[in-house]
């Protein structure tokens, strides 16, 4: 596709002979149609799938953490899966110490009308690291940001993994940690402390600016700061 | 058809009855600042909505001399701070308040500018009296448009009740670590313990 050109994805345009969707009733807890999609892995990757289970009739599996990569790869690129669309990426940690915390993936495919959920398990003690999936979807640059910055998770190859809700410079730890105490490990004094000592103006470069012309008439020392290429305050 | 000159044209003559009264500079002065209090609406979330709902054309705000809503902080005299304002906007917070020029007044409107409200978390400023000098604080969650109101008209009463002899009113005081009064932020966490107080609040057991 040249760059510029645009064309729509037609929702439900590989499924022949399709009926016009309904919403579903009586959804069961348990159980329940399959996405076709888990088959077709399964046989492409033998060892990728540890469990597979159906809640509210979506299709949830948990795979190995080193094959997740390949494996939402494949399911986009494949002309027999075309999971086009990743709405979420986020995190979940049980209040269960012992439970793994799990990385969320929620991808769909809009010309088959299929949705999939994948995740990751990460045994509690292990490296806190996936791998990213912006190379597949640009839509998980803030979405590997946000979770690196409530949850500390990497997302290896992400190309600009900072904080995204709280300040680059927030050294409090992650807020969705289980262990994070509700009102954060500062007291309140240190916090408004450090908040005030950022220095609002200084978190821009000189190019991400939209007033980038007018960077002569900047005052003098923000033109020498921004001139040195400082980005953040502090 | 000629141009009949027009009737204001004719000059008065001054004849020195002309009514004139006598007043202290002061009460002239804080009257016409109190009713022509230009507001900077620093609306963070659903306080705000209240506010525009306050200053549309049911409640009018324009009553109060309110017209005009300054939307730079260089032409506000009056900084109403709607909403919840997270860590992460205290300093643009405190720069919008040293951008306005004196005599400026704030009002903290609703429980979660004023104090927090039910924000205890590691996220929220706790109160932003911890940022900035604030007059009127409103109660609410969000307040009425009354209520709003009835905080302007308290500021008012304020305002009208300033004199130009008190030079403190208008001192701006940045914490100065070298001076005698300051105290550090770890003292203060200090002789707080237990409880800490409305503006300095220790960490929960949580």
């Amino acid at each position: 596709m040249s760059k510029g050109s645009f064309s729509p994805v037609i929702a439900g345009s590989a499924v022949t002979n399709a009926a016009a969707p309904v919403t579903p009733k009586n959804i069961p807890n348990r159980g329940g149609a399959m996405n076709p999609s888990v088959d077709a892995i399964r046989a492409q990757f033998p060892t990728a799938i540890k469990r597979a289970e159906v809640t509210w009739g979506e299709t949830v599996i948990i795979v190995d953490r080193t094959q997740v990569h390949d494996l939402i790869l494949w399911l986009h690129d494949d002309a027999t899966q075309k999971y086009d669309y990743l709405s979420d990426v986020t995190a979940v940690e049980f209040r269960d110490f012992e439970q793994p915390i799990e990385v969320v993936w929620h991808i769909r495919s809009l010309p088959f009308r299929r949705f999939l959920r994948v995740k990751v398990e990460i045994e509690k003690g292990s490296e806190m690291a996936v791998p990213s999936v912006w190379d597949i979807y640009k839509s998980a640059d803030w979405l590997e940001r946000e979770c690196y910055d409530m949850f500390g998770i990497t997302f290896a190859g992400h190309p600009d993994l900072r904080r995204l809700l709280m300040w680059e410079q927030y050294k409090e730890g992650y807020p969705l940690r289980k262990d994070f105490p509700l009102r954060g490990r500062f007291s309140r004094s240190e916090q408004l402390r450090q908040a005030l000592a950022a220095n609002p103006e200084a978190r821009y470069s000189k190019e991400e600016l939209s007033i980038a012309d007018a960077f002569e008439d900047l005052p003098e020392d923000m033109r020498r700061r921004l001139g040195s290429g400082e980005r953040t305050g502090e | 058809m000629g141009l009949s000159p027009r009737p204001d044209s004719n000059i008065v003559e001054t004849t020195g009855d002309e009514p004139w009264i006598t007043t202290k500079l002061d009460a002239f002065v804080n009257w016409g600042r109190k009713n022509s209090l230009w507001p900077m609406p620093f609306g963070t979330a659903c306080c705000a909505i209240e506010f525009m709902a306050t200053a549309a054309s049911k409640y009018d705000l324009a009553r109060f001399g309110m017209e005009r809503q300054a939307f730079s902080p260089r032409q506000a005299d009056l900084l109403i701070c709607a909403g919840r304002v997270p860590f992460k906007l205290a300093p643009v917070l405190r720069r919008i308040w040293q951008q306005m020029p004196q005599p400026k007044w704030c009002i903290s409107m609703g429980a979660c500018a004023s104090s927090g409200g039910m924000f205890d978390n590691y996220a929220v400023v706790q109160g932003i009296d911890s940022i900035i000098p604030v007059d009127v604080y409103v109660p609410g969650c969000p307040p009425r448009p009354e209520g709003l109101m009835y905080g302007i008209m308290m500021l008012q009463k304020k305002v009208s009740n300033e004199r130009s002899k008190d030079k403190s009113l208008r001192n701006e005081m940045e914490p100065d670590a070298k001076s005698q009064l300051y105290i550090a932020p770890s003292v203060i966490d200090e002789v707080s313990e237990p409880f800490g107080n409305s503006v300095h609040q220790q960490r929960s057991g949580l």
